[in-house]
């Protein structure tokens, strides 16, 4: 690895103050479990600091509101995210990701803000944080900002993080009642794999019938890929097998893969079908119990 | 040559502070600066998890672990698993149950296996499994490792 320098704020304020004086030769980092891959790699020949976010309390945050919802500082790892009974209760689709990005090493370090912030079309944690109505908030040189997280990521690696800036915290809506999400991938092997095609849904039910529902898709797109088509064309219908194909249908041609080492386009789209009708069903299935 | 950072850490028990550069890892420090070899090298890109430690009670990969990140950390290494002269029953049972062949990845999967006994004093074999997924042996095929575990399991 060539040098690099390492830096560890203690406050928003320091570490948007360090990026930003650095230019574009600092990385944030939280986890450092893609970070120091790519370094390592030689893919970021630019970087020269590493500003650690891992000292900052808001980045650090985890609290739980009925009222407001979640705030997840974008520093949490994984296995605090899984070890919180309050999320566990609320947002079973977050335990579902958190509980299946890397393994266990990888859980005690990686964190969900920077699988976001990674921007990996196969980002695990994504598609079900965008089904969930999450909200990134953003600090950098002009002040704060909030971006929702279906339009965050805007191509492979890269997102709408500008020069200074730091993903702060993400913020999910307090579920409703009868709300149920999941997120569910495909993977040849049982663990510790990249996601051939992944699915991460939200529903809310009402006497039985979808009242609402977003559907976001892994693998198969530049970035994770919002279908807001699905949640319109589902809202109103009776939570059964007919309107969970129509789901999968469309999230199948909704897919834009590509065809490489892990799948091929046809593969791949077959699967968002299928992984569609799976994972809205125990969406659904968590709903009722909800 | 930019300055190295002074880092204060406890590892096995022991305070130890050593000089670093900011770009190696704990991996590294703990090998190639300390001198504690136990931790082995394998991908070093967090895949295989032969450098698995445990960093303020949570098992890491210190391949994926700057050096300056341990400051103020307790770390555990694999030479912190037994006491003295007496195996921990997780070592014991590797070698009663040959869970081992070449024996790189043996560290790490001993300070993963133990960590995991520590939260689930009695894990099915989905769980052990499932937790060692971040440990990879190229010899043994798993099962005299998943093995071992179950019998440290009922001698612990």
């Amino acid at each position: 690895m060539h040098w690099i320098d390492y830096a560890s704020p203690h406050s928003v304020r320091e570490a948007v103050d360090l990026l930003n004086e650095a230019g574009g030769s600092a990385r944030p980092m939280a986890g450092g479990t893609d970070v120091l891959v790519q370094l390592r790699a030689n893919a970021l020949p630019d970087v020269n600091l590493l500003v650690d976010m891992k000292n900052i309390p808001e980045l650090n945050e985890m609290t739980m509101d009925p009222e407001v919802g979640l705030t997840l500082g974008a520093a949490v790892p994984c296995y605090k995210i899984y070890g919180n009974k309050a999320i566990e209760h609320a947002f079973p689709g977050l335990i579902d990701c958190a509980s299946l990005i890397g393994g266990t090493q990888i859980q005690g370090r990686a964190s969900l803000g920077g699988n976001l912030c990674n921007a990996a079309p196969s980002g695990d944690s994504i598609p079900v944080m965008i089904a969930l109505g999450g909200v990134a908030r953003i600090s950098g040189p002009s002040g704060d900002r909030e971006v929702p997280l279906e339009d965050f990521c805007t191509g492979v690696r890269r997102t709408v993080i500008q020069q200074g800036e730091i993903l702060v915290s993400l913020h999910f809506p307090a579920p409703v009642a009868n709300q149920g999400a999941n997120y569910m991938r495909f993977i040849p092997r049982n663990e510790m794999d990249i996601a051939v095609a992944g699915v991460g849904c939200s529903v809310v039910l009402d006497n039985g019938n979808i009242k609402s529902a977003r559907v976001a898709l892994s693998s198969v797109a530049p970035t994770p890929l919002y279908v807001k088509e699905i949640g319109d064309a589902i809202a109103g219908k009776p939570a059964n097998e007919e309107t969970l194909k129509l789901a999968g249908q469309m999230a199948k041609d909704a897919a834009k893969p590509i065809t490489d080492m892990r799948g091929t386009i046809e593969y791949r789209k077959h699967l968002c079908d299928v992984l569609t009708r799976r994972s809205l069903q125990i969406a659904i299935d968590r709903a009722k119990e909800s | 040559m930019p300055a190295k950072t002074y880092v204060r850490t406890i590892i096995n028990g022991e305070h130890v502070d050593f000089l670093c550069e900011p770009r190696q890892s704990l991996l590294e420090c703990l090998r190639d600066v300390i001198g504690l070899t136990g931790t082995k090298e394998g991908c070093n890109d967090g895949n295989c998890g032969a450098c698995t430690v445990s960093m303020d009670g949570r098992i890491v990969t210190a391949c994926l672990v700057l050096g300056v990140e341990a400051e103020g950390k307790e770390i555990t290494t694999i030479e912190g698993i037994a006491k003295g002269s007496q195996l921990h029953p997780v070592q014991q049972a590797f070698l009663e149950n040959a869970a081992l062949q070449c024996g790189i990845c043996t560290p790490g999967f001993i300070v993963s296996s133990v960590a995991l006994l520590e939260k689930i004093p009695q894990p099915s074999e989905h769980q052990i499994r499932f937790w060692l997924a971040n440990n990879l042996c190229r010899c043994t095929g798993y099962d005299k490792i998943v093995r071992a575990v179950q019998d440290a399991a009922t001698k612990m």
